[in-house]
């Protein structure tokens, strides 16, 4: 399948949660999953590999304070590169010594890793930005998500 | 010099920072290929590499290994980077 995920700026709003209920960590990976799903990039299944993974190797999707990536390998569960966004109401713990606790969780599906890294490398140029993890947490609507997001941060 | 970022799944997590360990490299005007793997396959990867970067998770993962290994709390502070850089290499 040729597809590349829409940038970040143009992220649907079906992909976007924001104050999301999330009483522990898996019913977080479980909103990105659903995120994912409502916006056509995976099914909503793959919140339990994305969660295994985590059960696997511990919490170290919890890449920088206060954000999660929760992510797994490409598989038949995956329709389309994509990424997604749910903000907490409320943190919760991952577990992770130092950047607990989490209040973003970025959803991710790859179909190959080769298509992947394009975005994620996007997604690095906005994160470097220290004031983008808690911009989001305190984003109110969708669109203020998409300008936070689209706000790249020169090298 | 080879560096390996690593990660549970080898697509994510590991590909933020080697995106961001390649800048921090570009500071310190170290000449270096950075690769992303997954924890499974670091064997192979690393097996000729100076350094592997990782969370402090995954560590115990990664198994007997003739390279530094580096921790990364914060996978986008460049300073944290750059730095622990610096001290691995220099």
């Amino acid at each position: 399948m040729s597809f590349t995920p829409p940038p970040l700026d143009q992220l649907p709003d079906s992909a976007i949660a924001l104050n999301a209920i999330a009483p522990d960590w898996r019913s977080a990976v479980r909103l990105a999953a659903e995120a994912l799903a409502a916006a056509g990039y995976s099914d909503v299944g793959y919140g339990d590999r994305m969660i295994a993974l985590v059960e696997e190797y511990g919490p170290y999707i919890v890449i920088a304070p206060g954000l999660a990536m929760a992510h797994a390998r490409p598989g038949s569960d995956i329709h389309a590169p994509g990424l997604a966004i749910v903000t907490l109401a409320e943190p919760v713990s991952f577990g992770h010594a130092h950047n607990d606790p989490v209040s973003v969780v970025i959803g991710l599906a790859a179909t190959e890793s080769d298509q992947h890294v394009a975005s994620v490398a996007t997604l690095a140029n906005v994160f470097n930005d220290a004031s983008v993890i808690p911009g989001l947490a305190a984003a109110t609507t969708k669109d203020e998500v998409r300008q936070l997001l689209g706000r790249i941060l020169k090298p | 010099m080879k560096i390996v970022a690593i990660c549970g799944a080898g697509i994510g997590t590991s590909e933020i920072l080697r995106v961001n360990a390649t800048r921090a490299l570009e500071r310190l005007d170290i000449e270096a290929e950075v690769t992303a793997t997954d924890v499974a396959s670091v064997g192979v990867a690393a097996a000729d590499a100076q350094v592997i970067l990782t969370s402090q998770e995954l560590v115990g993962a990664i198994g007997p290994t003739n390279a530094d290994v580096v921790v990364i709390d914060n996978y986008f502070d460049l300073e944290e980077i750059t730095a622990k850089l610096e001290i691995a290499v220099g």
